[in-house]
This record gives structure tokens, C-alpha cells and sequence, in this order.
């Protein structure tokens, strides 16, 4: 233990994903060794994305302001919908150039592991989204991993009585991996393949 | 296939260990506590990603180190290969093979292969059916590499699945409603691994018998497999019959699915899985008894050596010819079994043998001497 100050940051820092107590330690101390203009800089993103980047009332994707840049562009169109984990798929997808659709982020996969069902994503949101029919087709695009199929057989049972065209992206995507580390080639692939559920 | 050469460093006892190793058999004495096991437990770890005696990897690294290295130069016919594996204990493990990184460790199960015979093994005969299950699957996954993410995928939906039924008990709303999903990715990951199993104990089956004829001697008692199943129809533990025809995946999926909705309410109360391949078990049978409560001492290590042997006959049915290590296996033996085993393992392309008093290891298996003392390994030279 240390004292008070370096402490709590080796404390907040090890509360955040993929840091361990030990790099919490190394860290903490690199930021005490470092110069002051750094550490401003590092204070100053993290209190601006505090302060100005919200989630997308409509998409849950990130978003500087009420709406995202995707659900604010005209040329969007309204009646695909694909739907992702995490903010960071949507970047994956739109480097791909392929979909010309909008999204919805789910904020995750259901993994009874960690504690997340159904209630814990946005998938009430989705329903809610889907409700009025402009939305004719769903293309699911959650992590080719086994909570990623889950939740997105999940969703296809939910949503086969609405009469929304339900499709999953194609397989050739790495199994067992994250979206985010498809390479853009193959990504683009898997959404011109994409295979329709019939749930 | 054999070793050329093989290094670890910071493995056990090890700091290093430089070793140019020769196809046939190589004795490595020395007295207890020497480090004899810990080199040929790095062999089976090249071939297995796990030990054949802690089931942590923690115990692997030397005290004091952050990380373990095994590596070694493997000839297989004219081709050689470099298998490189650093040990990291609660993170990730990193492979390389000829020099280039795997994406993920696991790619590397099946390009070394070795049967690995030592005491623990008496665990298949006496232990829990978790041992024999474990037995099974790494035997599959070494023939068959793509098991590997069915195994590793099966598991990973039981944790799944059981945390569910766990809070299920709780009933927080619709909880079950997720259920069928995961009840899908069970059945059909259960009914591949249950299919592979299956198809397994039927091959290996004969060649445990002629093995342990061979072993035990004559007059020694028949023996024979069979499989225990929460699905009836993928076995009720009686012995199998040569050639007995396996069920196809989709007939165990609909089998595994029909039972888990018998079961259901069971599952729930009490909040665990209850049915697929996690419960079964390989059943060994000798004469008219199950081997397990019945079996005598020597019965039993015949019995485990027995199962040994038929994994190296079976790859060599499909023309792999793999490295065959026996871990302080020769003193337990009595004169009669050494020369059996001493007969059988003489036709592997290379054996590793440990053994504390050279002297018990027979004639036929004096081939190249690895002296192991105060940690050094040096090749003596005949
Ligand atoms: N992680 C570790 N770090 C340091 N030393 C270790 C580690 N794990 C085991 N050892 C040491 O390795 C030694 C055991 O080595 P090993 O099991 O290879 O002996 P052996 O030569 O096979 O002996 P025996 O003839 O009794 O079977 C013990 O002295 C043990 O303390
Ligand atoms: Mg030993
Ligand atoms: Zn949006």
C-alpha cells in the first residue's frame, strides 16, 4: 500500500478493463515520473469526453451532441438496421464501406458469466425501434463467438413475429474473435453474404 | 518423430537445459529430485499445452520467474520443425512454430505427439471419471486438432449455461427465456464431442485388449471399454463390441436435446447442467467386473499402461509414429511387465525414459544416458 493520493489512482486504474493490479502500479508511477504538459493532456481528453461525448438517443452508438453522425446523415438509409455490440463494431463496419444502413448498439453480448441478460442490453430499445415498420430488414452483426451467436439467436427469436427480415453475417468471419479484429476485407465479405435466419 | 534437441528454461527446477537428443530410446538417471520428470513433463508439455501432473500452469515456472520456455526441434520424416512455447501463468501463453507466432496457442496441439506413461496414470483405473474424460479428449484433440475449439467451445457453454441456471433459481424474470439458446449451442457442441468419443473407444478398444494381454501375461483376465452416457443411446457402460456401429451427430443432437428437456426442472432446482458429455465416463472392465473397486494393484497399473499402449498403436494405424516418454515407470513394474513394455516400446521412433536406478530399466532399452545432477543434464556418451 502506498499513501493516500498515488494509491486511489492505482485503485481507479485498476478498475478499468485489462488492467491488472500490477500494470495499475506501473502506470501510476510512470504518470507520477512524467511531465506536467502530459498529464494535462490526459486529464483535459478524459474530462472533455465526460463532458461532450454522449450516447446517441436513438443508437446508442457514441455521439458528440443528441444524435451520432450516422443517424443525422440524410443519405442513411432507414430501413436496414444492423445491429452490433459495442461503439467500436460501427467503426469496424464503416471502415468496410458496405453498409449504408443505420445501427443499434446492444452494449454488449448476454453472457450469464458476467451477469448479462437480455435486460441488460438494449434490446427494448431495439423492439421500440422496430415497432412503426420502417425498418424491413435486421442484419446481426454481434462477435462470431459463442456469446455473439447466442445473443444473436436470441434476437432472431424475438424478432421472426414482426416480420422484419432477420440475416446474419456470413460465416469466414475468425471464429471465436471480435469483430473489431476482422480485417476489412473479409468483414465486407461476410455483409454481402449475409445469410438470412429463419428463427 | 522425435525430438532433435530440446531447451527449456526458467521450467521447474530448470534455470536451462540444452539438450541434443537422438531418435531411439534415452535413459535420463539420476537421483530423486534431480529434475528428471520436470524435462520429459516439458516434452508432454510442447504436445499437450498441460501438464501430466498439476493442472495449473503456476507450478511450471521457476520460483522467482515470471515465465517459462520449452522449446525444441522436432524431425518428422524429412521435414523439421521448431515448437517454441512460453509459459505465462494466468495470461495468455505464446506459441511459435519455425519461428513465426500462432494466433492462438491451441493451433499448436497435434503438430508434436507423444504418449506420456508415468504414475499419475494409475489415476485412469482409480481416479474420478473426470480423469478418464480427460484422457479421452486429449487423445482426441491430439488426433484430431479441430476438437480442440469443440471441446474448448463445449465448455465454455456449460460455465455459460450453468450461470444461467444459477440465477434462473433466483428467477429474475425472463432469465429462462435465453436458455434455448444456450440448449442449442450444448447439444450440438455436446453431440460432436460425444460422436468423436465415441468413435474413439470403439478404435481404441481392441488395442487395449491385445495390450494388455500383452502385459499382464498369460492367463490374465479379458478386458474391455464401454461408455456411460446421460443420453442412453450413446451408451450404458457394457463393454463394446468390436466394430459397434456410433450414432451420427444429428441423431445425438435430437438424443441430448430430448433428454435436456426431461431434465429441465431438474437443472433448475439445482442449478447446474445435468446432462451431456461433462457426466459420462469411460468404463474399463476386466473379466467380468468393472476394473474400478475390483482391480488388484498390479491389475490396475497393467490396466493404465494397457491404455497407454493402445494411444501409441492407434496413431500408428494411421501411420504417426509418436514420441514415446515413460516417467519413473520401470520401478513399479515387476520383472515380467518390465519386459513387456520394454518389447512393446522398443518399436517407437524415440523413447524417453526416467529412471532413477538405471538398473531398472531393461537391456533392450539402454540406448543413449542422460546423466541429471545439480541441475545440469549432460549426454553421456557411451
Ligand atoms: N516451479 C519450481 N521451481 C523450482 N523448483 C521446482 C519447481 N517445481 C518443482 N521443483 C523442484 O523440482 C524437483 C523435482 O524434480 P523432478 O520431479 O523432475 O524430480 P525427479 O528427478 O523426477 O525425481 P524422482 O526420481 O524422485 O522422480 C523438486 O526438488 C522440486 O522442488
Ligand atoms: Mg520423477
Ligand atoms: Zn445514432
Amino acid at each position: 500500500m502506498y499513501e493516500g493520493a498515488v494509491q486511489d489512482l492505482i485503485d481507479e486504474l485498476g478498475r478499468l478493463p485489462g488492467v491488472g493490479p500490477k500494470s495499475a502500479q506501473r502506470i501510476a508511477f510512470h504518470l507520477l515520473a512524467a511531465d506536467a504538459a502530459d498529464v494535462g493532456r490526459l486529464t483535459a481528453a478524459l474530462q472533455r469526453v465526460q463532458a461532450e461525448v454522449r450516447f446517441c438517443v436513438t443508437c446508442y452508438n457514441v455521439a458528440e451532441g443528441e444524435q451520432c453522425r450516422i443517424c443525422r446523415d440524410p443519405r442513411r438509409s432507414l430501413d436496414v438496421l444492423c445491429v452490433v455490440e459495442e461503439p467500436k463494431d460501427v467503426v469496424a463496419i464503416e471502415r468496410t464501406r458496405e453498409f449504408k444502413g443505420r445501427y443499434h448498439v446492444l452494449g454488449g453480448a448476454i453472457s450469464p458469466i458476467e451477469g448479462i441478460g437480455p435486460d441488460d442490453l438494449r434490446v427494448k430499445e431495439l423492439m421500440t425501434r422496430l415497432m412503426d415498420g420502417t425498418v424491413t430488414e435486421l442484419i446481426i452483426a454481434t462477435d462470431p463467438n459463442l456469446e455473439g451467436e447466442a445473443t444473436a439467436a436470441y434476437l432472431a427469436r424475438l424478432i421472426a413475429p414482426m416480420g422484419v427480415a432477420v440475416s446474419r453475417l456470413a460465416s469466414g468471419l475468425p471464429v471465436g474473435g471480435d469483430l473489431e479484429y476482422a480485417d476489412e476485407v473479409t468483414l465486407g465479405r461476410a455483409f454481402e453474404g449475409r445469410r438470412r435466419i429463419t428463427a | 518423430m522425435y525430438l532433435r534437441h530440446l531447451q527449456v528454461g526458467q521450467f521447474r527446477s530448470w534455470e536451462t537445459c540444452d539438450l541434443a537428443l537422438t531418435a531411439g530410446p534415452t535413459v535420463f538417471v539420476g537421483r530423486n529430485g534431480q529434475g528428471k520428470t520436470n524435462l520429459v513433463e516439458a516434452v508432454g508439455y510442447l504436445a499437450t499445452l498441460s501438464s501430466h501432473r498439476v493442472s495449473s500452469d503456476a507450478p511450471l515456472v521457476r520460483h522467482g520467474a515470471p515465465q517459462a520456455v520449452v522449446r525444441a526441434a522436432v524431425r518428422r520424416d524429412d521435414r523439421e520443425l521448431l515448437v517454441e512455447v512460453e509459459i505465462n501463468p494466468g495470461r495468455a501463453n505464446r506459441v511459435r512454430v519455425n519461428r513465426s507466432p500462432l494466433p492462438r496457442p491451441r493451433e499448436v496441439l497435434g503438430l508434436v505427439k507423444t504418449v506420456l506413461f508415468a504414475p499419475e496414470d494409475l489415476a485412469l483405473v482409480r481416479g474420478d471419471p473426470t480423469e478418464r474424460r480427460r484422457f479421452l479428449d486429449d487423445l482426441l484433440v491430439s488426433r484430431t486438432p479441430r476438437m480442440a475449439g469443440v471441446r474448448s467451445d463445449y465448455e465454455r457453454v456449460l460455465k455459460q449455461r450453468n450461470a444461467l441456471l444459477k440465477t434462473a433459481r433466483l428467477a429474475r424474470g425472463n432469465a429462462l427465456a435465453t436458455l434455448d439458446v444456450w440448449d442449442t449451442h450444448l447439444t450440438e457442441l455436446g453431440a460432436q464431442l460425444l460422436e468423436a468419443r465415441l468413435r474413439l473407444v470403439t478404435a481404441l478398444a481392441p488395442h487395449v485388449s491385445a495390450a494388455y494381454a500383452e502385459v499382464a501375461g498369460p492367463g490374465a483376465d479379458a478386458v474391455g471399454l464401454g461408455y456411460t452416457s446421460t443420453v442412453p443411446l450413446a451408451g450404458d457402460g457394457s463393454p463394446l463390441a468390436p466394430g459397434a456401429p456410433v450414432p451420427g451427430t444429428a441423431e445425438l443432437t435430437a438424443a441430448l436435446r430430448a433428454r435436456v428437456e426431461e431434465r429441465r426442472r431438474d437443472e433448475v432446482d439445482r442449478g447446474v447442467t445435468l446432462v451431456g458429455p461433462h457426466r459420462d465416463d469411460l468404463v474399463l472392465h476386466l473379466g467380468p467386473a468393472p476394473a474400478k473397486g475390483y482391480a488388484s494393484h498390479g491389475e490396475s497399473w497393467s490396466f493404465a499402461l494397457a491404455l497407454k499402449l493402445a494411444c501409441l498403436a492407434l496413431f500408428r494405424d494411421e501411420g504417426e509414429n509418436p514420441v514415446l516418454v515413460l516417467d519413473d515407470v520401470f520401478a513399479e513394474l515387476d520383472q515380467g511387465r518390465r519386459t513387456a513394455l520394454a518389447r512393446l516400446a522398443v518399436s517407437a521412433e524415440q523413447t524417453l525414459i526416467t529412471a532413477a536406478v538405471a538398473e531398472d530399466v531393461p537391456a533392450a532399452l539402454q540406448g543413449a544416458r542422460v546423466r541429471v545432477a545439480d541441475g545440469t543434464a549432460t549426454l553421456l556418451t557411451p
